[in-house]
């Protein structure tokens, strides 16, 4: 038994001191970065920082940003990420994502203490954007930048902070709000000054007569702004959806329409009794409408704003790259300024942000961004290395050969489907509704004023306005967001985050799904294991595998040490690695050799397909490794769920390595392997030409153009808020096991709208009738649409709730 | 003109400028970030009890 120890947590970031263990001021730290972020805060006087929370800090063990930052010192370079630049000011907003806790909010606020320089820092905490003013003259932006790092908050600058933010947008988002505000104020007000109508009061008083006449007008008054304002989004969307009509572009009708009609049917009926007939007036009903109406909008529009489901390559790639000047030297050039010819040195783990060819040095390309292919690969000089791959290794030197834009990667942005809007397709649910419920609305007000005009022609105006008033959607525009709304919010705290409403419904009208293989179906390449086949190894083998693999930094070799994890290293001599091949060193006396049959001069077995590490100790062969993929959590039960409801596909990047196993869970011909981004964007639209609902599901750059095509495309992450590529959807790795769940309670949504579709239709049934009769008073309007349409939402929305909860979406 | 229709019309400019107020707010980002000021607030307490 070994012995148990209690384990000694790090003072800054609690993890476990497992390795080291420094101790300063009578506390542990895990590293010397977290020891050096506490005697900072120290000196600063900011250890309030771990008063606030225990164990606040960030983890510093094998970061390493030396240089990293050396871009920043460019001034262009640092004036296209500035927000605002004057010669004494200084504004910059940086996205942080290790933000997680109220301390980093504290320390981040307080930054200008510890960086002198800097007069003002602001935190978002959801959307983790630091706001920072500096003083350029004292402090630049590079300092800055690292000494965040060096505290644990590396901001992520990529080339996507060159890019402005639209003010636009942000005007748009007030907008509806400033319509709700008014709106609310009037329809406030109009009640208010309704209420005397209500009671018949008896009007013989000369006086109250004249109150009541001027409250009425005060009400029209009130009431212009609600009309020509808060209502004048549906007009226009209703107007211009009748000129589509018209111009027989569509034969489906906007649910502005019908809302238009009733609004309009109640501005028009209300202005008439107002001034000519000075009878009941319906103001209160129609600006009650209104509000309703904008609320169910405003929920409709909520999404998650701390996610980003429209990324493209920009967020991925450098700011900045180092090129190679006339003189031989190298400096700093922003990557969109790249031409081809150029020379540009790339370091470990640095993306390379356009193809190029290798010039010099040793590159080990990880093209997981890219192709999903998890193994590195080897790259020899003169060959073309592909934008988006990751140098692992050494520095290398590359000559540019296509611009930044007209890469190989970056050419599936240029394509067609991601220049339109991806457009919000009407679903099936919602345009159906509309189209009935406005031809029946209409229908049955012509032939109730038809009936009048035989019958009684004094009751043709009252029953055909009064039918439109009172026939109104609201199953469609108020139950529907407020159910949606809550799915929304169920998914997103089961860390299912949906881009908007719609894809909810659309979630429901799926009929194919397809599935990325690495980083969907199996976990991420840091998660890759190999297994051994073989003789049995001994200790001592094994300690000799892991001592000579140790010595080189080729992924496969790192995998190796891996295998053999609680195996210790010892030295060994003689190392040596032959590009391409393997590698080999003496241990002790033995000679260990680990790599590609031909290296170990092994007959090689032409049948399998996956990719092989041999061993062999002193001459004599031991087995190989390969690599096998570890599937996600829960992905047996997920396939088997899915099977019988769906069609399957999986594409992937890789060889076909795994084929054989993913066939015992989905049919062979269904398995795609070798997909290049645009086959898999191709294969999607082939699914599509079968009139089939497409739903792809992948997690990197290489899927980003199969996303954007399919008609829902869910992105996996393991960390949601950084690297997802554009998408319809986000869902957190560790939820993936749940899909089925998420598609089944989107089924039991869209039934529960459809539920409170009917209880509103039996709630118009009773409006209509009392509509026709012509005898509808502005009290019961008044009275019973606000009702209506409360009395539906919360039907829906409790249900939706209940559902949630047999379901076991909510967790306390 | 009666006391009612003088407060009616009293009420309607108070209460417009309270509308006012809100337009103002929004527009100046009011309800731009609305999660990070309840973490600063308690925050800053926090410190200033340290430091006494």
């Amino acid at each position: 038994m070994p012995e148990i120890k209690e384990a000694v947590l790090c003072h800054h970031c609690g993890e476990e001191c497992k390795d080291e263990n420094l101790v300063f001021d009578q506390k542990n730290f895990c590293c010397l970065g977290c020891q050096t972020v506490y005697e900072l805060l120290q000196e600063n006087d900011l250890c309030g920082y771990y008063d606030l929370n225990d164990h606040a800090g960030v983890s510093l063990k094998s970061k390493d940003h030396q240089g990293k930052f050396g871009y920043l010192l460019n001034p262009e370079i640092e004036a296209s990420i500035l927000d605002f630049k004057s010669e004494g000011l200084h504004k910059v907003t940086l996205f942080v994502p290790s933000v997680h806790c109220s301390s980093c909010v504290w320390l981040l606020e307080n930054f200008n203490k510890i960086q002198a320089g800097v007069l003002y820092s602001r935190l978002n905490f959801v959307k983790k954007e630091l706001s920072l003013t500096y003083d350029p003259r004292k402090v630049n932006l590079k300092e800055i930048v690292g000494l965040l790092a060096t505290v644990g908050y590396e901001p992520l600058i990529s080339l996507q902070n060159t890019v402005r933010p639209d003010k636009v947008k942000t005007k748009k988002d007030n907008r509806l709000l400033r319509q709700i505000a008014v709106t609310g104020f009037c329809t406030g007000n109009i009640m208010l000054l309704s209420f005397p109508e209500y009671f018949k009061l008896d009007l013989q008083n000369d006086v109250d007569a004249q109150y009541q006449q001027f409250f009425l007008y005060l009400n029209v008054l009130l009431a212009l702004p609600v009309y020509f304002y808060g209502a004048a989004d549906y007009l226009k969307g209703a107007w211009v959806s009748l000129k589509e009509v018209w111009k027989k572009n569509t034969d489906s009708l906007s649910v502005d329409i019908p809302i238009a009609l009733g609004v309009t049917a109640l501005f028009v009926r209300s202005t008439y009794e107002t001034l000519w007939n000075d009878g009941g007036a319906y103001w209160d009903s129609m600006a009650g409408l209104v509000f309703f109406l904008l609320v169910g909008k405003w929920v409709q529009k909520k999404t998650f704003d701390y996610l980003s489901f429209e990324r493209n390559y920009k967020s991925y790639f450098p700011l900045a790259v180092e090129v190679q000047e006339n003189d031989g030297t190298y400096s700093y050039k922003n990557v969109d300024d790249l031409k081809s010819g150029d020379y540009i040195r790339i370091h470990n783990n640095e993306l390379i942000p356009a193809d190029a060819i290798l010039m010099d040095g040793k590159a080990f390309i990880d093209y997981s961004f890219v192709t999903g292919e998890s193994e590195a690969e080897s790259i020899h000089k003169g060959e073309l290395i592909y934008a988006g791959g990751r140098q692992k290794g050494q520095n290398i030197v590359l000559k540019v050969s296509k611009e930044v834009s007209k890469s190989y990667l970056t050419q599936l942005w240029n394509q067609q489907n991601f220049k339109e809007e991806k457009e919000v397709a009407k679903t099936k649910l919602a345009n159906n509704f509309s189209k009935y419920f406005t031809y029946i609305t209409i229908g049955i007000s012509v032939l109730t004023a038809i009936y009048w005009y035989f019958v009684n022609p004094s009751l043709v105006w009252p029953a055909f306005t009064a039918v439109l008033m009172v026939a109104c959607p609201c199953a469609l525009t108020l139950s529907m967001p407020f159910t949606m709304g809550a799915v929304m919010e169920i998914f997103g705290k089961n860390k299912f985050y949906v881009k908007n409403q719609e894809v909810i419904q659309k979630i429901t009208e799926v009929k194919d799904i397809v599935f990325d293989k690495t980083g969907t179906l199996t976990k991420g390449s840091s998660y890759s294991q190999m297994t051994f086949e073989g003789s049995n190894l001994s200790d001592e083998e094994g300690i000799m595998i892991k001592s000579v693999a140790e010595q080189s930094t080729h992924p496969i070799s790192k995998l190796i040490v891996k295998y053999f994890e609680n195996v210790r290293a010892e030295n060994v001599s003689n190392f040596s690695e032959t590009e391409g091949a393997g590698i080999q060193a003496n241990f002790k006396d033995k000679i260990v050799q680990i790599g590609h049959a031909d290296f170990l001069g092994i007959a090689k077995n032409e049948q399998h397909q996956d990719a092989r590490t041999y061993i062999s100790i002193d001459g004599k062969y031991k087995g190989f490794f390969k690599s096998t993929p570890v599937f996600r959590d829960g992905f047996d039960s997920l396939i088997h769920g899915l099977k019988s409801f769906y069609q399957l596909h999986v594409l992937s990047g890789d060889k076909s390595t795994d084929k054989a196993i993913l066939a015992n869970h989905i049919q062979e011909n269904q398995l795609h392997f070798e997909q290049k981004p645009e086959d898999k964007l191709r294969f999607i639209k082939t699914l599509q030409k079968q009139e089939h609902s497409v739903l792809m599901i992948g997690d990197g750059l290489n899927d980003a153009g199969a996303l954007r095509q399919s008609d829902l495309g869910i992105a996996i992450s393991e960390n949601t808020q950084i690297f997802t590529p554009a998408s319809d959807a986000i869902l957190d790795a560790g939820e993936f096991g749940r899909l089925k769940t998420f598609f089944d309670f989107s089924k039991t949504a869209v039934n529960v709208v459809k539920l409170s579709f009917l209880l509103s239709l039996v709630y118009n049934f009773i409006c209509i009738s009392w509509a026709v009769t012509g005898t509808l008073s502005p009290v019961v309007a008044a009275i019973f649409m606000p009702l209506s349409s409360i009395s539906v939402v919360l039907f829906a929305v409790i249900l939706t709730y209940y559902k949630a909860y047999r379901a076991h979406l909510l967790k306390s | 003109m009666s006391v009612i229709i003088m407060l009616v019309i009293a009420a309607l400019l108070f209460a417009g400028g309270f509308l006012v107020a809100f337009f103002w707010a929004t527009d100046d980002g009011q309800f731009d970030d609305t999660s990070t000021p309840a973490i600063r607030i308690l925050n800053d307490d926090t410190v200033e009890d340290k430091e006494k």
